[in-house]
């Protein structure tokens, strides 16, 4: 069956077999294998990606089912060699270890911040329950989204990375603009 | 894993759904969301020939207040059930119990219809639909009908449709002004059920003018408390008033033992689910 999907602001059209699983088609026949399978059994999170500007996990769609769809995968956050600013934020506060989550992680996260901007611990912790981590114990993943939000204005999220072209509009609030924000002061104490 | 090979058509209209089904036959499968779906066909647990995707039907989608009743689409996600006021005015229950269903991803695919057509008992969607008196409206090639939960719920995984039918639409009538809570107990975080209480009241002054209270994973299909809704109405809401009539819940039922929970146990939680559930409700 032919479809044609918009993957990180590019379009592609390919003749795709129905049982054809979205994370396969990212991984395999795109090459975009930032998204990473880790249970196959629907519980992990890692294949998380937006469809539509809604996080979903990729191998629980069928690649047909995405015909005529937008697609963001962690490999279409950066802007112009910058991370986004919860890529940045995953970074700065240690919240990886193996890393495997974390493209799944970020991409829930980033869900989580377009519908709730300003969440507290207990708020990210319940938008990232469909997320597993076997390394950190999440208490720094807890930390980095929190950091996130406050150096992202409200409303950035899904809805900003809505664009059919890689380049977006300077003044838009999910541009790098923000990474070089002032470092907002921690909150959640530690060290 | 890979699904194993099937066919697939997206149709855009309901009739046309409901032909592909018939022309399909015993092969032929329909797909919501596919969040339950497809970890069965990755599992190869079941391997349809045709998958009919009603994805792309627009009619399945909406959200829509029809005189005494609201109608949820089949095709309505949970996220979008979430996050409807209509919802949330007249069918609390049905807002409490979807913010519990898994988690916001599988919410973000996942559908309402979905939910009540896979019928499994450890769903959470299906007891409130039983207390709240629900009607699932059917198409098939003979054209549509109308099953009342009671009547829908048949067993483990199965309903009252056939293969050939297609649920359309799930009306519910309007319990305005009725208090709800959904208490469910789970291992971890985006897990099943492993009983959980949907129960809704309507007070009246400081009494209990009525009560509905339906049970999830206490049987093959969900069940109305029944001896709980009788023990509560007429009684003042106070707190031991409710827990006399919380020890009720698990009569007349007969929960399944498995590997997270013996029939015994699953009792237990019912009672003090049924407690915590309408304590939360009356608030
Ligand atoms: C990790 C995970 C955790 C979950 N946790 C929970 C939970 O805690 N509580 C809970 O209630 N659910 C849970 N679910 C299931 C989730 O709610 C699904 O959305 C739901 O069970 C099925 O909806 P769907 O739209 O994905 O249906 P699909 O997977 O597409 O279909 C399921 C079945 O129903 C049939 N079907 C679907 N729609 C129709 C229709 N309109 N007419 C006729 N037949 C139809 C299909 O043929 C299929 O047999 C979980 C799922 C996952 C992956
Ligand atoms: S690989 Fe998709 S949820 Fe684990
Ligand atoms: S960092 Fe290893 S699984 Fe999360």
């Amino acid at each position: 069956m032919r479809i044609t999907v918009g993957v990180d602001g590019t379009r592609y059209t390919d003749d795709v077999e129905p049982r054809m699983l979205l994370v396969h088609y990212l991984r395999e026949r795109l090459g975009k294998t930032g998204t990473v399978v880790g249970c196959d059994t629907s519980n992990c999170g890692a294949c998380t990606v937006h469809l539509d500007g809604h996080s979903v996990k990729s191998c629980s769609v069928l690649a047909v089912q995405a015909d005529g769809s937008e697609v963001t995968t962690i490999e279409g956050l950066a802007r112009d060699g910058r991370m986004h600013p919860v890529q940045q934020a995953f970074r700065d506060n240690h919240a990886l270890q193996c890393g495997f989550c974390t493209p799944g992680m970020i991409m829930q996260a980033i869900d989580l911040l377009a519908d709730d901007p300003d969440p507290d611990d207990n708020a990210v912790r319940h938008g990232l329950e469909g997320n597993l981590c076997r390394c950190t114990g999440y208490q720094n993943i807890v930390r980095a989204v929190r950091d996130a939000a406050s150096k992202m204005a409200p409303g950035a999220g899904p809805a900003a990375e809505q664009v059919a072209e890689p380049t977006l509009d300077p003044a838009s609030r999910s541009s790098d603009a923000d990474i070089s924000a002032p470092a907002p002061s921690h909150t959640g104490g530690g060290s | 894993m890979i699904p194993a090979r099937f066919d697939y058509v997206a149709p855009t209209t309901v009739d046309e759904a409901v032909r592909a089904l018939a022309d399909a036959g015993e092969d032929g499968k329909v797909i919501a969301g596919g969040q339950s779906l497809l970890p069965v066909l990755r599992m190869r647990l079941a391997a349809p020939t045709k998958l009919v995707d009603i994805g792309r039907i627009p009619e399945l989608r909406a959200i829509r207040e029809d005189g005494d009743a609201i109608v949820i689409g089949a095709m309505a996600t949970h996220y979008e059930v979430q996050r409807d006021p209509l919802v949330r005015e007249h069918a609390a229950l049905i807002t409490a119990a979807t913010d519990t269903v898994a988690d916001p991803q599988v919410r973000h695919r996942g559908t309402f219809g979905g939910s009540i057509a896979h019928a499994d008992p450890a769903g959470d969607l299906l007891a409130p639909a039983l207390a709240m008196d629900a009607e699932m409206v059917v198409a098939g090639m003979d054209g549509r009908r109308t099953v009342p939960a009671a009547e829908y719920f048949v067993d483990f995984f199965t309903t009252a449709m056939t293969p050939a039918e297609l649920l359309v639409e799930v009306r519910l009538p309007k319990y305005t002004g009725w208090r709800a809570h959904y208490e469910k107990f789970n291992r971890v975080a985006q897990s099943w059920s492993m009983v959980a209480v949907a129960a809704m009241v309507r007070t009246d002054g400081g009494t209990i003018a009525e009560a509905r209270i339906g049970l999830t994973n206490m049987a093959s299909v969900p069940v109305r408390a029944r001896a709980v809704e009788d023990a509560l109405v007429g009684q003042a809401a106070t707190a031991e008033n409710i827990k006399a009539a919380a020890a009720n819940a698990a009569n007349g039922t007969s929960p399944t033992s498995d590997g997270n929970a013996d029939g015994e146990y699953r009792s237990h939680l019912a009672r003090v689910l049924t407690g915590r559930a309408l304590t939360a409700a009356i608030g």
